[in-house]
């Protein structure tokens, strides 16, 4: 009964009560966490909406993203930019004056509001996608070759931050701005209320994730994935699909950073560089691509032992992490939850519920 | 003559089917086509002119072009010469290969490829909106009802009880209709098939021949195919190609009594009866 009622038997109403009874969890949190963990926790679900959007692209289009710390950082940016504008008041920003600055530059100043900085940092990344994936896609450049160009992306994007040190802050990066609209943000109540804003921010691309893969959309890029081709000859442009996905995901990638920067207070050129984009694909793969829900679980639980084991011995994390790679292309290709459902079925099947199990499988 | 008729019985008449040749509306023309492979002419200054209801094969020697010409008309191979025009004078000779699937005009190739994750119905699903743009596909949800079409075009293929199979789990066979439906769904006005019957049994060879006689009632159907006993036996026109050009057409019994079409396919003939006697 209970092995039913948690393998998500298709009726309707147990998933919706599994869902009901996961959210209130997660809404108590704030009640048995002290500061410091819920700030973690937020953390970690800002970055799950970047990998939700991730696995949009990859659990469904097969688009591969090694650069997905771009859009990221664009988003990160924006939002630190608008953070290091309201700290320093009138004044230039400090860093500004340092390397001998005279007035702010002109893309500097849509930033001193919060409205735009907030809209710009998810359609910046949204946008910037959107042209890469215009060209590429329409050249019909995939697999392999898009991947490695995503890699040359964050090249030049890291390059380019780092060089720029007058405009961008350079290796240093944007940090030095406790408030936020008046709010410290380093209070328990501010804390917990981000904590709620990420939630729904959260839910808010799983839901938008969900309606897209659950569209005709999302069965095109299945079917692109599986067929290009043959969906070009079916009279659709799959090159459009795809870049409309790949936009997506970077605009949701944008607004992960957006709230990561508010947890973590800063942002640099080495946060959106080549090793975090990699990460960023181990937490969809471990947590099993083209679930949507996987990419969140991957994410919070990736990100719970890079915390844990960093505390105990720094170097061992890109040990574990390099372990885990392998690990799981080797032995898990579908991911916790690939496992997770195998063993559902297998116990199910001893139970005798077969029908739960096969319709998974199908 | 006809070694199909004598496995499988079937009540509807074959070849006795009055079909005017030449009277119908042309749906789609290709004019002096040239196709060149770095300097290999593959298909040279070949005609084609595809009639409304009509089942069209277009047979020839291995490497004689049919397959590049398929390419050149579905926008896959652009031309180094020549044109093709839709029967209302649009050219579609530069469009890209989807706006002229847009424009009704169905390519199967050769190996059955539809989409084996998905199920049937979610593959005839892709193709059932004529809208293909992302905007429409947002607002569609997918595997939600069964449209009438949708039943028809399973009837017609003869899959009405597999609906929610995965389609990777269809026979050989199956794959084929499978796809052929999909394009039917796209109400097509002209549908290019490659070797539709290669790798079937003479059952499914047969039941393959009756669905697309029954199919060209509505549009025009183009056939490849090697399988001479198939062309004989269901086809209203046949078009020779021999090494790039336009060999003969006419009906089949002119094309058998053709002595230059015998000559190319002598080798190939006695071929083809060896396999059949092997049967
Ligand atoms: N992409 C290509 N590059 C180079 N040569 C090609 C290419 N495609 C086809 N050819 C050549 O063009 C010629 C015609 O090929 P095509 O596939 O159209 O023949 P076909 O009539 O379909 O033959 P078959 O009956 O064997 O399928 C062949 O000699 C083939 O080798
Ligand atoms: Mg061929």
């Amino acid at each position: 009964m209970v092995l039913k009622w948690l393998t998500g038997n298709p009726g309707s109403r147990t998933k919706r009560i599994l869902w009901s009874v996961l959210l209130l969890l997660m809404c108590m949190a704030p009640l048995f966490m002290t500061p410091f963990r819920l700030g973690l926790l937020t953390k970690f679900l800002a970055l799950a909406i970047l990998a939700v959007g991730l696995d949009l692209i990859w659990g469904y289009g097969g688009i591969l993203s090694l650069g997905h710390g771009v859009f990221f950082g664009l988003g990160a940016y924006a939002m630190a930019m608008y953070l290091k504008l309201e700290a320093s008041g009138t004044s230039l920003p400090d860093f500004m004056s340092w390397s001998g600055v005279e007035g702010l530059p002109w893309f500097w100043e849509p930033f001193r509001s919060f409205p735009a900085a907030l809209i710009l940092g998810m359609l910046l990344p949204a946008l910037l996608a959107l042209i890469l994936g215009f060209f590429t896609f329409r050249n019909r450049i995939v697999g392999v070759y898009f991947t490695i160009l995503t890699q040359a992306l964050v090249m030049i994007v890291v390059t380019l931050f780092v060089g720029k040190q007058e405009w961008t802050g350079g290796t240093n990066g944007l940090t030095g701005y406790p408030s936020i609209l008046g709010f410290n943000l380093n209070t328990p109540s501010t804390k917990i209320g981000l904590y709620f804003i990420t939630l729904a921010a959260l839910a808010g691309a799983y839901v938008l994730c969900r309606r897209i893969v659950s569209s005709r959309v999302g069965q095109v890029l299945e079917a692109s994935r599986d067929g290009e081709n043959r969906v070009r000859f079916l009279g659709f442009d799959p090159s459009r699909y795809k870049t409309f996905a790949f936009a997506v995901s970077g605009g949701l990638a944008g607004l992960a950073g957006m709230l990561f920067v508010l947890q973590v207070g800063i942002i640099s050129p080495s946060m959106m560089g080549i090793v975090p984009s990699i990460e960023m694909v181990l937490w969809v793969a471990l947590g099993g691509r083209g679930t949507l829900i996987g990419a969140i679980i991957g994410t919070v639980l990736l990100n719970s032992a890079k915390t844990g084991i960093s505390e105990a011995y720094p170097e061992g994390w890109l040990l574990v992490l390099g372990a885990l790679f392998v690990i799981v292309v080797v032995l898990m290709p579908k991911g916790l939850v690939g496992v997770w459902s195998k063993v559902v079925s297998s116990l199910s099947r001893r139970g005798g519920t077969v029908h739960a199990a096969v319709r998974k499988e199908g | 003559m006809q070694p199909y008729a004598k496995k499988v019985d079937f009540s509807v008449p074959v070849r006795g089917e009055v079909r005017e040749i030449g009277i119908s509306p042309i749906v789609l023309s290709a004019e002096d086509i040239t196709v060149t492979f770095g300097g290999f002419v593959a298909v040279n200054g070949m005609n084609l002119a595809l009639r409304k209801n009509e089942l069209h094969f277009l047979i020839g020697p291995n490497g004689a072009g049919k397959t590049t010409m398929l390419d050149v008309i579905c926008g896959k191979t652009r031309p180094a010469a020549g044109r093709v025009l839709l029967g209302d004078g649009l050219d579609i000779t530069k469009k890209r290969d989807y706006e002229i699937a847009g424009l009704g005009v169905g390519r199967k190739f050769q190996a059955p490829s539809i989409f084996a994750n998905l199920s049937v119905k979610e593959n005839l699903e892709l193709t059932l909106d004529p809208d293909r743009s992302v905007f429409r596909a947002l607002k569609v949800r997918r595997n939600r009802c069964t449209t009438f079409e949708m039943k028809k075009v399973l009837e017609q293929i003869g899959l009405p009880d597999r609906l929610h199979v995965r389609a990777g789990s269809l026979s050989h066979g199956e794959k084929q209709w499978l796809e052929i439906g999909m394009l039917l769904l796209q109400k097509p006005r002209l549908l290019l098939l490659d070797e539709p019957v290669a790798g079937m049994t003479d059952e499914e060879t047969m039941k393959t021949g009756m669905l697309l006689q029954d199919i060209a009632k509505a549009c025009s159907v183009v056939v490849v195919e090697h399988d001479m006993d198939f062309v004989r036996s269901f086809a209203a026109k046949v078009t020779v190609m021999h090494e790039g050009k336009l060999l003969k057409e006419g009906s089949m019994a002119e094309i058998q009594r053709d002595p230059m079409v015998a000559e190319v396919y002598l080798g190939k003939r006695r071929e083809t009866n060896a396999q059949a006697a092997g049967h």
